[in-house]
């Protein structure tokens, strides 16, 4: 019975890694699509952190980032909470609009709409992996987008996991777009109720 | 002049010409007190309104309400008159303003830390509180003064 992400077995991890790698896949799939361009993609790395331990490895907290929130509703709860670096951002915001000089400190209502609805292309990747896998309903929010230093975003999922659990399942992805190396940070945060169910619906509630 | 850094859910003291520095508040509340006459100056970064709320959190730092009544405790243990205690507040940000519930964590923070210090008696002489951006702070404990850096919104001094 998984009370808290600390009673995760490794069959459990693996399961939650596996989730990772194929909601990855679907992103990558999706934004090449999108940008029109073939992407590379290493396999990503799929970890359960503390929140601390995830703003840390993160980098610096006073670091200016994109972050995007989605809220998840229906059979899971929780969030997802992408991280965006400039080099990013840019990629896409460029390919998609054409090349021009882009800057995090000078973003347009365009540019921040582009990369909203990114967000959503790519949360709907990991969140049709979990609904298909599990056979779930969830309801993503509309994104909200902020540019903003890196720590002052993550009090968002820090503060509310301090009020109900502790752990966040840390995607990172490295594309390869035109030679062109990215990185992309995302956190996957289901509620500990959620992540029970999800287990259950997987068939390693108890593995 | 040493800097000091203050980490998230912490406190620290320390005396002028030194100063106090915590990053990247969001919805996060800065408490910096000080007695200037003895340049005794003190910071504290809480995250959440009420320990009462999660009673198996045992860091009392975390905490509005227990982290403000042990950094105003350190500060007396440390010299620091009752009487002349001043406080400047910053953070308490809605980093997010579409998805927030009824009152944001950082309303209900600056809300529990102006309720914190007017129980203790400390006067809150500045604030740079609410709205929807992150900010750096540093306290100079030979002045009392509060400078508060943003990514996007400029730096100011209270």
């Amino acid at each position: 019975m998984i009370n808290s992400y600390d009673d995760l077995s490794p069959v459990q991890l693996d399961v939650l890694k596996e989730i990772g790698n194929i909601g990855s896949g679907n992103a990558a799939t999706a934004l090449s699509q999108l940008l029109n361009r073939s992407i590379d993609m290493q396999v990503p790395q799929v970890r359960l952190m503390d929140v601390a331990d995830a703003i840390e490895s993160l980098g610096s907290p006073d670091k200016l980032v994109v972050g995007i929130l989605i809220r998840l509703k229906g059979d899971a709860d929780g969030m997802i909470m992408f991280l965006l670096e400039e080099a990013f951002a840019k990629t896409i915001v460029t390919g998609l609009t054409g090349e021009r000089p882009f800057s995090l400190y000078e973003m347009s209502a365009d540019d921040i709409s582009v990369l909203s609805e990114i967000g959503n292309i790519m949360g709907g990747s990991y969140v049709n992996a979990i609904a298909d896998l599990g056979g779930m309903t969830i309801d993503m929010s509309v994104p909200a987008l902020t540019t903003d230093m890196l720590g002052a975003i993550m009090t968002v999922p820090a503060t509310e996991l301090s009020e109900a659990y502790e752990k966040v399942l840390m995607i990172s992805e490295q594309f390869l777009i035109d030679s062109v190396e990215i990185q992309s940070d995302m956190l996957l945060i289901p509620t500990v109720e959620s992540l029970r169910t999800l287990l259950g619906k997987l068939g390693v509630a108890d593995q | 002049m040493n800097k000091i850094i203050v980490g998230i859910s912490d406190q620290k003291l320390c005396k002028s010409p030194d100063v106090l520095v915590t990053y990247a508040l969001g919805s996060c509340v800065g408490i910096c007190m000080i007695d200037k006459a003895l340049g005794i100056a003190g910071l504290a970064h809480i995250m959440l309104p009420d320990s009462s709320a999660i009673p198996n959190d045992h860091n009392k730092f975390k905490f509005a309400d227990t982290g403000i009544k042990l950094l105003y405790d350190s500060m007396i243990k440390s010299g620091a008159a009752a009487s002349r205690i001043t406080a400047k507040i910053a953070g308490g940000a809605n980093m997010f303003a579409t998805t927030s519930p009824a009152m944001s964590i950082g309303d209900r923070n600056v809300e529990a830390t102006k309720k914190m210090l007017a129980k203790l008696g400390v006067p809150i002489i500045a604030s740079d509180t609410g709205l929807n951006y992150g900010r750096t702070v540093s306290f100079n404990a030979a002045d009392g003064s509060l400078e508060i850096m943003s990514s996007l919104k400029g730096n100011k001094t209270i």
